[in-house]
């Protein structure tokens, strides 16, 4: 077919030329569509804004559970083990197990609270001080601290020394003061689920809301889209400047995110500083890291330019010039 | 350059826009179309320039088969075809020069290309001096000459022009055609449609008559029905 070669001549007559002109009409495209976008700046900064809010909410609670982790990771290492001995244990019986136990391998040390010193404590701090007086025996077993040599201060490992402590014919609870943090950490991995799920939720709202913003915008530049098509434009040509302001809209979003999160962390970190303080804690908020803000605009982006690809692709094709 | 076959074109409320039409348009040539409104002058030109498809018969253009004509390929058949409005149909948010220009960005010709071929085109139609103006701030005849040299920048062998002078009083339309003349004389074939029969008649060039879809005349000019 002749006018098959004809095409093709055109096209490796563009091909020759192309990768400098190409070049020059992505970016013009890309200038003018961020100008377009400036022109209109109260309905831009609002979409932007709106896209903004929405993946501030998982970006925040991300850096959130980031924090958390550390926490809980840090107490990690400072497992301790508690032996609740029997009613019946006498504290000199308690005391001689307690010897017997500092000559374990696995163990580093013990410490030892006899039912005695364990009521003074809880007269002390409890307040139930004339409760107790009613009683007529202690009714507090002694209480022995294991605390495990370095090597065995794992969760797996202390777990190991754990069930060993509870053969002792003596021992009624062994409790491995690990247990609240693992259950902190797992409640973090399902929060993190939570997060990912929004995050999910999140993206598909910023999708709809990018492309409803060009579905419009396609709306208004009808005829400009039609004239364009009757000069021979090829789709590519057409699309090109919506998939741009997409890709500027998410973009922009993302920028509005990571000035929401680093406002609400600089804003947090005073207080809890001080909380931290008042644990006698040197923790620090963290804030965003670089990774995380490279992801958070690469994402952003690539929501916003996928969010306009929809839009383009379902629009576009609709306008025909008659 | 043009060749129908047999071409019809329905609608799918029932109109018919063409039936049967066959004819065949040489390359260089500059030929009138005329007819009532509704006679489907339009529909003729929307064929060629494919903004419709014929429902039968064969229809080659530029040594294309359109009806073969890939939806992708399109832009590339359009490309080689320049269209004239009556209503112009510019971008009212650019300026004169852009519009012009449009044509060549669209097929990536580079910035100093198109300045160059964009000002040739402009000069041609006398409007150099508006290449900054908004096209709103031009009158009806200005606007039609950007149209054309819109039409004419990317040097298409086919130009087509649908009443290109439907809104123009006589004398403008005489300059109008005066430019096409032109044209023709550098070897572009036009179609051009209208209804001003004194017009036709004084350019003495080929007329095709349309009447309800359907050719019945096509008049060749030649000494006896030339003049006024």
């Amino acid at each position: 077919m002749i006018s098959s070669r004809g095409l093709l001549m055109a096209a490796s007559k563009r091909l020759l030329k192309a990768p400098q002109i190409w070049l020059q009409r992505h970016a013009q495209v890309a200038l003018s569509s961020l100008g377009r976008m400036a022109g209109n700046q109260l309905a831009t900064l609002m979409t932007c804004a709106v896209i903004g809010i929405a993946l501030a909410m998982p970006l925040g609670l991300h850096v959130m559970l980031g924090n958390l982790q550390r926490i809980s990771g840090a107490w990690d290492s400072g497992a301790s083990i508690s032996v609740f001995l029997k009613q019946t244990v006498s504290d000199e019986k308690a005391a001689s197990l307690a010897k017997e136990l500092r000559l374990h391998q696995r163990i580093e040390g013990v410490e030892l609270i006899t039912r005695e010193s364990a009521l003074e404590e809880f007269q002390q701090l409890s307040g139930y001080a004339d409760a107790l007086e009613a009683l007529d025996s202690n009714p507090l077993p002694a209480l022995l601290i294991v605390q495990p040599k370095a090597d065995y201060t794992t969760a797996e490992t202390a777990q190991l020394l754990v069930r060993e402590l509870k053969l002792l014919p003596d021992a009624d609870i062994v409790q491995l003061d690990l247990q609240w943090v693992r259950r902190l950490q797992a409640i973090t991995v399902i929060a993190q689920r939570a997060v990912v799920v929004l995050a999910a939720l999140l993206g598909m709202a910023v999708l709809l809301i990018v492309g409803n913003t060009i579905r419009l915008e396609i709306q208004n530049r009808r005829a400009e889209i039609e004239i364009t098509k009757l000069i021979g434009a090829t789709n590519a040509f057409i699309r090109r400047p919506f998939l741009y302001t997409g890709f500027w809209y998410g973009l922009f979003g993302g920028i509005i995110a990571w000035l929401l999160v680093a406002i609400a962390i600089t804003l947090l970190s005073g207080p809890i500083a001080n909380l931290a303080n008042l644990y006698e804690s040197s923790f620090s908020l963290s804030s965003l890291n670089l990774s995380t803000v490279a992801s958070l605009l690469l994402g952003s982006s690539l929501l916003g330019l996928a969010g306009s690809w929809l839009a383009v692709g379902r629009h576009l094709s609709a306008i025909e010039p008659g | 350059m043009i060749h129908f076959d047999n071409v019809s074109k329905r609608y799918p409320g029932g109109h018919t826009g063409l039936s049967n039409v066959s004819l065949r348009i040489e390359a260089e040539e500059m030929v009138f179309l005329t007819g009532h409104s509704g006679a489907g002058k339009s529909t003729l030109l929307k064929l060629i320039g494919l903004l419709e498809r014929p429902s039968t018969g064969q229809l080659h253009v530029n040594d294309r088969n359109l009806s073969r004509l890939k939806r992708r390929q399109i832009p590339y058949h359009r490309r080689d075809v320049g269209m004239i409005f009556q209503d112009h149909r510019l971008l009212h948010d650019r300026t004169v020069f852009d519009n012009v220009a449009l044509p060549l960005v669209v097929a990536g010709v580079g910035h100093k290309e198109i300045g160059r071929r964009v000002r040739a085109a402009l000069d041609k139609v006398g409007l150099l001096h508006k290449e900054r103006s908004a096209p709103i701030t031009l009158s009806g005849g200005e606007q039609q000459r950007v149209g054309i040299a819109r039409a004419v920048v990317s040097k298409p062998p086919l130009v087509l022009a649908d009443e290109p002078t439907g809104n123009l009083d006589p004398a403008l339309s005489e300059e109008i055609m005066e430019l096409f003349k032109q044209f023709n004389q550098v070897g572009v074939t036009l179609l051009i449609a209208s209804h001003d029969i004194d017009l036709l008649n004084r350019m003495q060039k080929r007329i095709l008559t349309l009447s309800k879809g359907q050719l019945v005349d096509d008049i060749k000019p030649g000494p006896a029905d030339g003049g006024e």
